[in-house]
């Protein structure tokens, strides 16, 4: 089935095109064609195992940890296969951040942890670093709460503050996407609220998809939504049309919550 | 089960529990508390008069105008007794040929004892070996050599096959001669003649031995021991974490893999003595490290004894380094030795260390690797480089060493029980250490 949107072609920053994940034989992702729209935010939604995290790893290359996993079609971004023989993986990764499900702070000084991104792709000055860890602290909401805590260490910070400073680390690469794989089921309401804040803010200047299993929250935050089922992607569209007029029945089944 | 079962099973898997625990604190009682209290004599001891002469002659230390004034008292102490022996070779003389046959070889062993208590006779020829130029340095030793001088030992095999051992008095032999006085003088005397001090010899642990562990502490077996330590983990860590990191990081399993991580693990199986023999051949022999043994091959042994669990230590501490940290640091862009370096070995360094120290501690300790590789009974401190290639004492081996092949075993139990008193020391110091950085992992993993 076809669920392109209805875009011109450079509005599209990520295209998958008869895309295709596998974890051995079996296909986890199924010939996907669809584009996430630049400076957008995308929300990716689907019952349980139905591939989301796995085609949302694929876009930064992720699932290369995974030993036998590997993909087939086109995922191209910037004019290029994001699986293509001359993608360096280091450099794509820096052009895609991600934010995990569970907030994973390195068990270092929050300093360090923002800084860790910009010292593998550059070496900063000191002032440019101190620069780069503010900017991206309050880009993500939180460098009125650590700024004289700098240096004390990560693991120290609560769930949600973690989850942002997971968010700072990322942007602080100045990636042009960002990948959130369900970056609040491990929060609770007030931080979640934070955050979908932030996304919001953040829309506009960087292309988001997020992967979620909360409806309202891709009501929320996000501009479009794609839902899959069982590998493949079964509709795809504006999220105010998705969840008031859905075309499929199982989108209608699902958003409606009668299975997933 | 009915209640009464489940309750007597109960009680007696706690009654076992708590003999277990009972059992192993006596062992641990009885076999270290006579370490302790024994190897701090080595330490803390009553130093006599001697002992302060010995010290100020080898070693330059001490007050030579009060030594002199102590030695001067000591010396009148003495006198009635060197007198008494200078009477009784004159009465020897005047006796009848028989008799003197008979005192004279009575008369020698008792003289040699006194040479031994009190160091050579005044006027007489200096021996030239040390430990014939003093008496007895240390009180303990001074009240069992007293023994010596006025009882001898003799086997009554009146009414038991395997005889009883009896002190019997030399004051008899004596009687009614001009010897007869310096029994008494002695026994109640000695503290004069020696005038021992509660004396604190630190320096044990630094000093170099004089004349063969006779005097002096165990300086050169401790740097012996440090040294081969040191140098083992300098070649068995940089080795072990490389292999631990390729094992868990980068090996993708297969029949190579399988068959590697199985020979490290049988290799932590191989007694010390095979390593030994094994450094021998191999490091000496065959690929000729040094000439005969050396620091080297003695390292080069101990670190192949302990690679195994170093590896071990570093892939399960490296094992336990979360898997979100690493996807954390490859989604920046990191490339893998990059994540390696900056975040899963700084994560991993707080059990990768305690495995290291812990390997530390053995390499100290061991014995049987070292005979043939690097140790010997007396050695010289060079400069750490060229120590590399020469033997050395260690802890260990000589301890075994002057426990066994020492022509004077038992007057020098002092050093043998300070010398494993300082090898456990160490090796739980070290242990210690690698405790205090396992408290600092889990406050640190608590943020
Ligand atoms: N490492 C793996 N090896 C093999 N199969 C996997 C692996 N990870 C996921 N799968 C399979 O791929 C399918 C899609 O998994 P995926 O994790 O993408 O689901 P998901 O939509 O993210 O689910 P959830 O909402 O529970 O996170 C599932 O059938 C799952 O069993
Ligand atoms: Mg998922």
């Amino acid at each position: 089935m076809d669920a392109e949107l209805n875009l011109v072609d450079n509005e599209a920053h990520v295209r998958a095109e008869e895309f295709s994940v596998f974890y051995g034989e079996h296909e986890a992702v199924r010939r996907i064609n669809m584009s996430i729209p630049a400076k957008q935010v995308s929300a990716i939604i689907g019952p349980s195992g139905c591939g989301k995290s796995t085609f949302l790893r694929a876009i930064n290359r992720m699932n290369d940890l995974i030993p036998g996993c590997h993909a087939r079609g086109r995922l191209i971004f910037d004019r290029r296969n994001i699986y293509g023989n001359d993608i360096d993986v280091a450099v794509l990764r820096g052009c895609i951040g991600m934010v995990f499900q569970k907030p994973n702070p390195f068990p270092k000084s929050i300093y360090d942890n923002v800084a860790y991104g910009p010292r593998l792709h550059g070496s900063y000055r000191k002032s440019d670093l101190d620069m780069i860890v503010e900017e991206s602290l309050t880009k993500a909401a939180l460098w009125d709460e650590v700024k004289d805590r700098l240096n004390k260490n990560a693991l120290g910070l609560s769930g949600g503050q973690a989850q942002r400073l997971c968010l700072a680390r990322a942007l602080a690469v100045k990636p042009e996407i960002l990948l959130m794989d369900e970056p609040t089921s491990a929060l609770d309401p007030k931080a979640t609220a934070r955050i979908e804040e932030l996304i919001v803010e953040l829309r506009g200047s960087y292309t988001i998809a997020i992967v979620t299993h909360n409806m309202q929250q891709a009501t929320r935050v996000s501009d479009v939504t794609a839902f899959f089922y069982e590998g493949d992607l079964v509709e795809f569209g504006k999220t105010d049309q998705l969840f008031t007029r859905p075309v499929e029945k199982r989108t209608e089944d699902y958003i409606t919550g009668r299975f997933g | 089960m009915r209640l009464s079962t489940r309750k007597l099973l109960d009680k007696s898997f706690t009654f076992c529990a708590v003999m277990a625990v009972v059992v192993l604190t006596a062992f641990l009682i009885f076999v270290l508390a006579p370490i302790f209290v024994r190897g701090c004599g080595a330490y803390v001891f009553r130093g006599t008069v001697e002992y302060r002469r010995m010290m100020l002659d080898q070693f330059g230390r001490g007050d030579e105008v009060a030594l002199a004034r102590e030695i001067a008292l000591a010396q009148t102490a003495r006198q009635p007794v060197y007198s008494a022996v200078t009477a009784f070779e004159a009465e020897l003389k005047q006796m009848p040929a028989a008799r003197r046959r008979e005192m004279r070889p009575l008369f020698k062993v008792v003289r040699e004892g006194l040479e031994l208590l009190l160091g050579p006779e005044p006027g007489k020829p200096l021996p030239t070996l040390p430990r014939m130029l003093y008496g007895q340095t240390r009180w303990d030793g001074a009240r069992r050599h007293l023994k010596h001088v006025l009882y001898e030992v003799q086997w009554d095999y009146s009414d038991d096959d395997d005889g009883v051992r009896v002190l019997a008095p030399r004051k008899p032999f004596f009687a009614g001669t001009a010897l007869e006085p310096i029994f008494d003088l002695l026994e109640n005397d000695l503290d004069r003649m020696l005038n021992p001090r509660l004396t604190f010899y630190g320096r044990f642990l630094t000093d170099k031995s004089v004349d063969a562990h006779f005097f002096g502490g165990i300086g050169p077996e401790v740097m012996g021991t440090i040294y081969l330590a040191l140098t083992a983990m300098l070649i068995a860590v940089p080795l072990g974490v490389v292999a631990a990191i390729y094992f868990q990081e980068y090996a993708e399993g297969g029949a190579v893999m399988t068959f590697l991580r199985s020979c490290v693990n049988t290799l932590a199986g191989v007694p010390s003595i095979v390593f030994g023999l094994f450094g021998l051949a191999f490091f000496i022999n065959t690929i000729k490290v040094s000439q005969g043994k050396s620091v080297l091959a003695g390292a080069l042994t101990l670190a192949l004894l302990v690679l195994p669990t170093v590896i071990r230590a570093s892939e399960e501490a490296i094992a336990a380094v979360p898997r979100a940290y690493k996807e954390g640091a490859l989604a920046l862009g990191a490339g893998q030795w990059r994540t390696v370096l900056t975040i899963i070995l700084p994560a991993a360094l707080p059990g990768i260390l305690t495995g290291v120290v812990i390997s530390m501690g053995r390499a100290a300790g061991e014995t049987a690797p070292i005979i043939f590789t690097a140790a010997v009974s007396v050695g010289k401190l060079s400069r750490p480089l060229k120590m590399l290639f020469r033997d050395t004492p260690a802890l260990s081996w000589n301890l075994y060493n002057i426990c066994t092949e020492h022509e004077a075993v038992d007057r020098i139990r002092h050093v043998q029980y300070g010398m494993a008193l300082t090898l456990v020391v160490l090796v739980l110091a070290l242990n210690l250490v690698a405790i205090l950085i396992r408290a600092r992992v889990s406050k640190r993993l608590k943020g």
